[in-house]
C-alpha cells in the first residue's frame, strides 16, 4: 500500500510523471521484460560441476541463486579464467594479454565450493570425481564444463617456446601466446612474405577464428603496403571454408576478393620451424576421368612460410575420454560426451549434462553456445530435482562475430540446420560485413560474457 | 541471442563501465536532464540566446562523440559498411549533439539569474 501511495503521490507533480514516462518510454523500446525469477528451490542434491570456465561459473552461479540448502562443488585446478573471445584481439595488436585474464575466483559465489585442483577420474557408475590431490567428491548430478584439450603434440615440429619467433603463431595457445603471435605477425606484415593459415580436421572450438585471423594479416599487409609482396595461403581441411553452406559462399567470395589462395583438403602434420615449411597431408581420394574411376593415394606436400598461425587437432581432456561418457559410435578419435543435442542431457546418465566444447553435438563450440546451454541445463537439472521433465530445448545456436579486417565484421548466427539465425533480423544482416558488428564485438561482447559468468545474462 | 531483457542489458552495461561507474553515469545523465526540464519549468520558456549557443555547441558535440567512439574501437569512416552503419553514425553523432546542446543550455540558466 505505501508503494502504490508513493507512486501516486510521485505521479500527481508534473516533475514526476515526466521522469515516470521517460523511464517508461525506455522500458517500451526493449521489447520483452524480464521474467520474474522463480522462488530458490529447497534442495539437498550434491551437485559437482567438472571445470570452471565459461560454463562451469555460469551454471555454479545460477544454480547458486537457484537453489536453496544444495551442495554445489566445482572442481578446477587453473586459477586464472581466460576470456577466449578475445585472443583473436590480442593477436591483432589491439588489446594486451591481460584483456583476457582475470582470476577463477572473482566469478564463483560463496556459496560454491571451489575444489582448486584438477579432475582426473569421473566415475559415472559410483558417482563420484576423484581429483589429483586424492579428494573424492561423490556426486547426485554432474555437469561436465571440462572444455577441451589442444594436442599440441598432434603437429610435429611444433613447440609451445617458440611462439612468437621465427614466424610462428599459436593464437589459440592462451594470453600471453596471443600476443607473442602479434609480435610475430607485426614484424611479418613490416616486410611481406608467405603466410600460413588453416585448421585441424578435428571438431574445434570457434571455427572462425582461423579465417578472422587470416583476415586481419591481410588487412595489416594492406596498411602497411606490404600486399603486393605477400602472399596468404588458406589450407583447408576439407572441401569448404565454413561449416554453413550460405557463409562458406560467401567467405571464398571475401577471400576471392583478397586475393587469398585457397588449398583444399590441407591436414597440418608438422613444420620445420628452421627451414620455415610447413607439411600437410592431402588424403586419399576417387575421381571419374573419362569414365575409369582414377584413386589418388594419400600424399604430403609441403609449403614454405614466413609466418604460420598453428592450430591443433583438438580432443576431449584426457579425464573425459576415461570416464565412459564418451560417444561410442561418433568422434572416437576425440571423446566428446554423449548428450541429447537438444537438451544436453546424457544419454546413458540421466544424472550427467554437459556444458560448452565438450558436448559431442554437431554445432557450438563457442561462449555464444554456452550463454544458450546454461539455461537449458539449468532448466532440466532444476526439473529433475522436482522429478520433474524440464523444457528448455538447445537448437544448435552458436554465433561468430567473424571479423574481416580491422573496424568490419559480419555477425554470423546459425543453428544445427545450418539456418542464419539473427539475432536482429532486418537490422543488423548476417553476411554483409559491417562496423556495426565489430562495435558489438569490441565493446559488447565481453561485458555480455562477464554477465553470463555471473549468470546475469 | 535467446532473449534480450532489461535485466540483463543493466548487468551488460555494469560489466562495460565497472558497477560504480555505471551508475554514477546513469545518475548524471538523469540529473542533468533533471535541471534541463527544471530551468525550462522554472523560466517557463525557452531563451532563444542560451538555445542559439546550445544549438552552435552541437556539432561539436556531434563530431567529439564520433570520434570518441571511433577511437575506442580502433576504426574509421572507410569502415562504414551499410545503411545501418550511417545511421549508428547519426545516432552517436545525434546523441552527443544533443547532450552537450542540453548541457550548454542548463548549465548557462543554471549560471545566470532568472529572467
Amino acid at each position: 500500500m505505501t508503494g502504490s501511495r508513493d507512486l501516486h503521490g510521485t505521479l500527481a507533480t508534473r516533475r514526476g510523471f515526466l521522469a515516470a514516462a521517460a523511464g517508461g518510454i525506455a522500458l517500451a523500446g526493449l521489447g520483452s521484460a524480464a521474467p520474474a525469477a522463480p522462488a530458490p528451490l529447497r534442495t539437498k542434491a550434491r551437485i559437482v560441476i567438472v571445470g570452471a570456465g565459461a560454463g562451469g561459473t555460469g551454471i555454479a552461479n545460477r544454480l547458486a541463486s537457484r537453489l536453496d540448502g544444495a551442495s554445489i562443488t566445482i572442481v578446477d585446478g587453473r586459477k586464472e579464467h581466460w576470456y577466449q573471445p578475445g585472443f583473436t584481439l590480442i593477436a591483432a595488436g589491439l588489446k594486451p594479454a591481460g584483456y583476457a585474464v582475470s582470476t577463477t575466483a572473482s566469478w564463483l559465489p560463496k556459496s560454491v565450493n571451489w575444489i582448486g585442483d584438477y579432475a582426473i577420474k569421473i566415475d559415472p557408475v559410483a558417482q563420484c570425481v576423484g581429483t589429483m590431490g586424492g579428494i573424492n567428491v561423490p556426486y547426485d548430478y554432474l555437469i561436465v564444463a571440462t572444455g577441451l584439450t589442444l594436442n599440441w603434440a598432434g603437429v610435429e615440429g611444433f613447440e609451445l617456446e617458440r611462439v612468437g619467433k621465427d614466424g610462428i603463431g599459436a593464437v589459440y595457445a592462451g594470453p600471453d601466446y596471443a600476443e607473442a603471435t602479434w609480435r610475430a605477425m607485426d614484424a611479418f606484415t613490416d616486410k611481406g612474405g608467405t603466410a600460413l593459415f588453416g585448421r585441424p580436421a578435428t571438431e574445434m572450438k570457434c571455427a572462425g577464428a582461423p579465417l578472422k585471423y587470416a583476415f586481419l594479416t591481410d588487412d595489416y599487409l594492406r596498411r602497411k603496403g606490404t600486399r603486393d609482396r605477400s602472399q596468404i595461403i588458406y589450407a583447408a581441411h576439407n572441401k569448404t571454408l565454413f561449416g554453413v553452406p550460405i557463409v562458406n559462399e560467401k567467405v571464398k567470395l571475401l577471400f576471392r576478393e583478397r586475393g587469398v589462395d585457397v588449398r583444399w583438403d590441407h591436414e597440418l602434420k608438422c613444420i620445420d620451424p628452421g627451414a620455415k615449411t610447413a607439411t600437410y597431408e592431402i588424403p586419399a581420394s576417387q575421381s571419374i576421368k573419362n569414365g575409369v574411376i582414377v584413386e589418388t593415394p594419400a600424399v604430403r606436400q609441403t609449403i614454405d612460410y614466413d609466418f604460420i598461425n598453428v592450430i591443433p587437432p583438438m580432443t576431449a581432456p584426457r579425464v573425459v575420454r576415461q570416464s565412459g561418457l564418451s560417444w561410442e559410435d561418433k568422434w572416437v578419435d576425440q571423446g566428446w560426451i554423449e548428450v541429447d543435442p537438444s537438451t544436453l542431457r546424457h544419454l546413458r546418465f540421466p544424472n550427467v549434462f554437459g556444458i560448452g566444447d565438450i558436448n559431442g553435438v554437431p554445432k557450438g563450440k563457442t561462449a555464444a553456445s554456452v550463454k544458450w546451454h546454461i539455461p537449458v541445463v539449468e532448466d532440466h537439472l532444476v526439473a529433475a530435482l522436482q522429478d520433474k521433465e524440464g523444457t528448455a530445448v538447445f537448437n544448435g545456436y552458436t554465433s561468430c562475430p567473424l571479423i574481416t579486417r580491422i573496424g568490419r565484421a559480419m555477425l554470423i548466427e546459425f543453428d544445427y540446420q545450418d539456418n542464419l539465425v539473427p539475432s536482429f533480423p532486418g537490422v543488423i544482416a548476417p553476411l554483409e560485413e559491417l562496423w556495426i558488428s565489430w562495435l558489438m564485438k569490441e565493446t559488447a561482447l565481453k561485458p555480455t560474457y562477464n554477465a553470463m559468468l555471473r549468470g546475469k545474462a | 541471442m535467446k532473449e534480450l531483457t532489461l535485466p540483463m542489458l543493466i548487468a551488460v552495461w555494469e560489466e562495460m563501465f565497472g558497477q560504480s561507474l555505471f551508475w554514477a553515469l546513469a545518475v548524471l545523465a538523469f540529473l542533468v536532464t533533471l535541471a534541463y526540464v527544471f530551468v525550462l519549468l522554472r523560466d517557463r520558456s525557452l531563451s532563444m540566446r542560451r538555445f542559439l549557443l546550445a544549438q552552435l555547441s552541437m556539432p561539436f558535440g556531434a563530431i567529439a562523440s564520433v570520434m570518441f567512439v571511433q577511437r575506442i574501437t580502433s576504426s574509421r569512416l572507410r569502415d562504414i559498411g551499410g545503411p545501418i552503419d550511417v545511421l549508428v553514425l547519426l545516432a552517436v553523432g545525434a546523441v552527443g549533439a544533443v547532450g552537450l546542446a542540453i548541457l550548454v543550455y542548463t548549465t548557462q540558466s543554471l549560471l545566470r539569474k532568472q529572467r
